[in-house]
């Protein structure tokens, strides 16, 4: 099992990442990565760039805690967390989330349950620089609902 | 109570003023909920930054808690507007 769990200012390169995950292995039958994109705009007005405030020791040690219970939860190979802080422009990626497996399903289901819990749980906060000022993003409901859905493991039926 | 070490992020900190601080709050501040009371009294700039304590999360030494738990032996608490990373 390799996991990788990295915060950072600099780009990354996702297809870099991907081939340093299967490198030299054959068991690996399933690889899924999701790239988050900084938009051009925010609620249909343009914006310059985002700049992604984070909590240094807890990002980590939260990411980290998360990589753990999806490797607890699905037959993982490997998982790849890369997240960036800093200013970031449209354009440019902000997060990247591999994981690999030997069959698609857990891939899949793994990279979602990590994306979801980086969005409501990872202690980041986005910062909008717009034409017109700097705003903070506000959190989701729907960011919320996804985290939640994952809150009765698999093959267990939720709390009455 | 001993010092213990406040640190802000995102617009609490911008509203607070500063990044972090080290306070030593009264005996009665037992839970997270309390400590957030007691900070909103120490001037208009915490007023502002904890009108809203639902909008308001918490972290002890780098955990997410909740309003009731306890501060007892907490040496780091952090307070930050609900996340938005990813």
């Amino acid at each position: 099992m390799k996991t990788t769990v990295r915060l950072q200012r600099e780009a990354f390169d996702p297809a870099a990442e991907a081939a340093a995950l299967t490198q030299g292995r054959t068991d690996i039958g399933a690889l899924v990565s999701f790239t988050g994109i900084c938009r051009g705009a925010e609620s249909g007005e343009p914006i310059a760039a985002l700049t992604l405030e984070h909590y240094p020791g807890m990002a980590e040690a939260e990411i980290s805690r998360h990589v753990e219970e999806a490797t607890s939860r699905w037959p993982l190979m490997g998982v790849t967390v890369i997240h960036r802080h800093g200013r970031i422009e449209p354009g440019e990626n902000i997060v990247l989330v591999i994981t690999a497996s030997s069959h698609r399903e857990a891939a899949f289901a793994a990279a979602e349950f990590l994306m979801d819990f980086l969005k409501t749980r990872a202690p980041f906060w986005k910062q909008v620089e717009a034409p017109n000022g700097t705003t903070w993003i506000e959190a989701k409901g729907a960011d919320d609902a996804a985290a939640a859905r994952w809150q009765t493991p698999p093959g267990q039926k939720a709390a009455e | 109570m001993s010092t213990l070490k406040i640190v802000y992020f995102a617009w609490v900190r911008e509203r607070v003023g500063k990044a972090e601080e080290e306070v030593v709050p009264p005996d009665s501040v037992k839970t997270v909920a309390d400590l957030i009371g007691w900070l909103g009294e120490r001037g208009e700039e915490y007023a502002h930054a904890f009108e809203h304590p639902k909008s308001i999360r918490a972290a002890i030494d780098k955990s997410h808690v909740q309003p009731g738990t306890s501060i007892a032996g907490a040496r780091e608490i952090a307070f930050f507007p609900p996340m938005t990373g990813g």
